[in-house]
């Protein structure tokens, strides 16, 4: 499998405790009461040339985390390092001359786009911020753009509102391209689109990071098509990530119980298959995670609950070559090699 | 579907069937060659707008066309009726006074061109300056979270204030001053354009800060930020283009406030000095004997109303033709 044949050489993307949280003001005098943790101490790295796939549940922070990446918020803690720069705790003015090397596909095509302004001048804003190249240069490498995601040029002059959501969403790709980014965060850039359409967008982006040698952090709830795309997956739960493993021995064999329960959900499309399979039905509602409960985040619905886990909270360490989990049931191995996320 | 998309696809065509032709980006056409198309589709803005250019025209041209002096008295001809009142055999009518004469004498037509021109520069210049205050801290309010709070108060206190009796007190406050230093007429003029301009924008600044509050969770303006557009030019290309529309209908109702709030001062004898005519006041003046003089409120009170009617009408039809989906582009 291509997991090990293109086993990444050294991290792009270091993610280090990263937490973010969101004040909850209340009361007469809007004081803060407590906070929504989206985001509540992650860690992981992201390979140059790889995709890593991040699956969750809705509202389990996976936008939230891709976006904090990216320092579109300002974090609330933790440590973000981009091909050796720390970006964490810059400001946005420092942080300027380093955007071309990061870049985002959003999930709604839709509200992406400016409504008022043309494909042209959307592709080429980027260019506007960071080149200095004249008005016919930079027309030639929107045209360029438009040909390498497969938008016919002649729709240049254009507005939004006349493509359909694929082809809208590969004007958003173009963007993110313009400035021959290093990482790209897609933040569930197939979740508004036709199933058909799905297929072409997922297969320009494979293309392009062959072409361009991109790396792609891979935000979605669509487990068949991470499992297509991605190179290692990590899972996440009410902020956390609770399972960082290659794609392959992922599927095969879930460590985590979310997991297992969440892999379990994936429809078998063979109905003799389907039917020996056994499914894992989680029971309850995911805790607000403004109030997360105390221990391991996911004792509340986790078929193999222990005492430990409505006390403890688990470690995440790797217990195995290359996969990551945060559960009491592999924690006896023992937590010494409880490192960050290098495989 | 228009020619012009036809043609376009017969291009299309062309290229489709023919791989070796060059694909060339059409030549850009200009964009507001299309917002005039559409423009002109909308059958009111398009008769305001030459309603507007009339009556621009008729104030600009018209004083001096006409010959008239609006300040002359001419006791014999006073009380003179509009040439109208000729077709059910009325009394005293000239076509030399076609609007008919006011009770000293002075040419009605005269006084409606001299008084238009200034009604539509306060008009126009405290809906200007309105708009600019107002799009100012809205933008400013809505975007910044850490302004919103003291720029909204601010808001409240100029709405919180009576206007009519402020303007009075700066009235009698600045009058003198600003006489002496730009001469009666201009003095005054800037005085109730800024006072007119300062106290009507909050309406503006108000609907203004909703929309920015709104649009810049867009994900559009996130993908700027991810770009690395600064803050001020994520408000003028991705906010300000799209809040238009508000600012526009605010615009063209602000011009009518003006006009009228400039009436009212006139109406208090605030405005402009007594022998000076402008809509509002030729209005003020005839209202004590409206009763026997109909015209001379019907004239100035047209004149308003048909002005602000056009102007609302050609904001309607620009605020459409400036958006791209209506346009159909």
């Amino acid at each position: 499998m291509l997991d090990n044949a293109a086993k990444p050489s050294k991290p792009l993307v270091q993610v280090r405790d990263l937490q973010m949280h969101f004040p909850i003001y209340s009361g007469l005098f809007r004081r803060q009461t407590g906070a929504v943790k989206a985001v509540d101490g992650v860690t992981f790295d992201v390979m140059e040339g790889e995709t890593l796939g991040l699956v969750g549940e809705s509202g389990c922070g996976k936008s939230t985390c891709g976006r904090a990446i990216l320092r579109l918020y300002d974090i609330t803690g933790g440590e973000v390092a981009i091909d050796g720069a720390r970006i964490g705790k810059m400001s946005q003015g420092d942080l300027r001359p380093l955007r071309p090397a990061m870049q985002m596909v959003f999930q709604d095509p839709q509200a992406s786009l400016n409504p008022r302004m043309t494909v042209e001048a959307i592709i080429r804003e980027p260019l506007d911020e960071h080149t200095k190249l004249t008005a016919a240069e930079k027309e030639k490498k929107v045209g360029e753009l438009m040909d390498t995601v497969g938008l016919n040029r002649r729709f240049a002059k254009r507005y939004p509102h006349a493509f359909s959501g694929g082809q809208r969403q590969r004007i958003g790709i173009a963007r993110a391209l313009a400035l021959n980014p290093k990482f790209i965060v897609c933040d569930e850039p197939i979740a508004a689109l036709d199933v058909s359409i799905q297929a072409q967008v997922v297969n320009l982006l494979e293309d392009l990071q062959e072409q361009f040698g991109l790396t792609y952090l891979f935000i979605s709830h669509d487990l068949s098509m991470v499992r297509h795309i991605a190179t290692r997956i990590a899972v996440m739960y009410l902020g956390k990530v609770v399972e960082l493993a290659p794609r392959g021995p992922l599927y095969e064999e879930p460590l985590h119980p979310y997991t297992k329960a969440l892999l379990s959900a994936v429809p078998e499309p063979d109905p003799a298959l389907a039917q020996t399979r056994e499914r894992v039905v989680l029971q309850g509602d995911v805790p607000s995670p403004a109030n997360p409960p105390k221990g391991c985040n996911f004792c509340t619905r986790c078929p193999a609950v222990m005492d430990v886990c409505r006390q403890i909270e688990p470690t995440y360490q790797e217990v195995r070559p290359g996969r990551f989990v945060a559960c009491h049931l592999y924690e006896s191995t023992g937590t010494a090699d409880a490192t960050a996320g290098h495989p | 579907m228009t020619d012009r998309d036809i043609h376009a696809d017969a291009d299309n065509l062309l290229v489709a069937g023919d791989p070796t032709a060059p694909v060339k980006a059409v030549k850009a056409r200009n964009q507001w060659l299309d917002v005039w198309d559409q423009f002109k589709t909308h059958k009111g803005a398009v008769a305001s707008l030459l309603f507007l250019i009339f009556i621009a025209l008729f104030v600009l041209i018209g004083p001096w066309l006409w010959g008239l002096d609006p300040a002359a008295l001419d006791i014999r001809n006073k009380d003179v009726r509009p040439i109208v009142n000729a077709l059910w055999g009325a009394e005293k009518v000239s076509w030399a006074h076609p609007m008919g004469t006011d009770n000293l004498g002075r040419d009605l037509m005269a006084q409606i061109m001299q008084g238009g021109r200034i009604s539509l520069a306060v008009g126009a210049a405290a809906m200007i300056l309105a708009i600019l205050i107002g799009t100012f801290v809205g933008v400013i309010a809505g975007y910044f979270n850490r302004l919103d709070g003291i720029l909204m108060r601010l808001t409240d206190l100029f709405l919180a204030l009576p206007l009519l009796p402020l303007l009075l007190v700066m009235m009698l406050l600045f009058r003198d001053p600003l006489r002496s230093a730009f001469g009666p007429e201009q003095g005054i003029f800037i005085l109730i354009v800024t006072g007119i301009g300062i106290t009507s924008w909050m309406h503006t600044a108000r609907i203004v800060r909703g929309d920015v509050l709104a649009l810049k969770e867009r994900e559009y303006v996130l993908a700027a930020r991810s770009i690395g557009t600064p803050s001020r030019r994520i408000i003028t290309r991705h906010l300000l283009p799209n809040v238009l529309s508000p600012i526009m209908v605010s615009a063209t109702l602000g011009l009518a406030t003006a006009i009228i709030t400039e009436s009212a001062l006139s109406f208090l004898g605030l405005g402009f000095p007594p022998d000076f005519p402008t809509w509002g006041k030729i209005l003020a003046d005839s209202v004590p004997r409206m009763t026997a003089f109909p015209e001379r409120v019907i004239w100035p009170g047209l004149a308003i109303s048909l002005t602000v009617l056009a102007v609302n009408y050609i904001g309607d039809g620009l605020r459409d033709a400036l958006d791209p989906r209506i346009r159909g582009m």
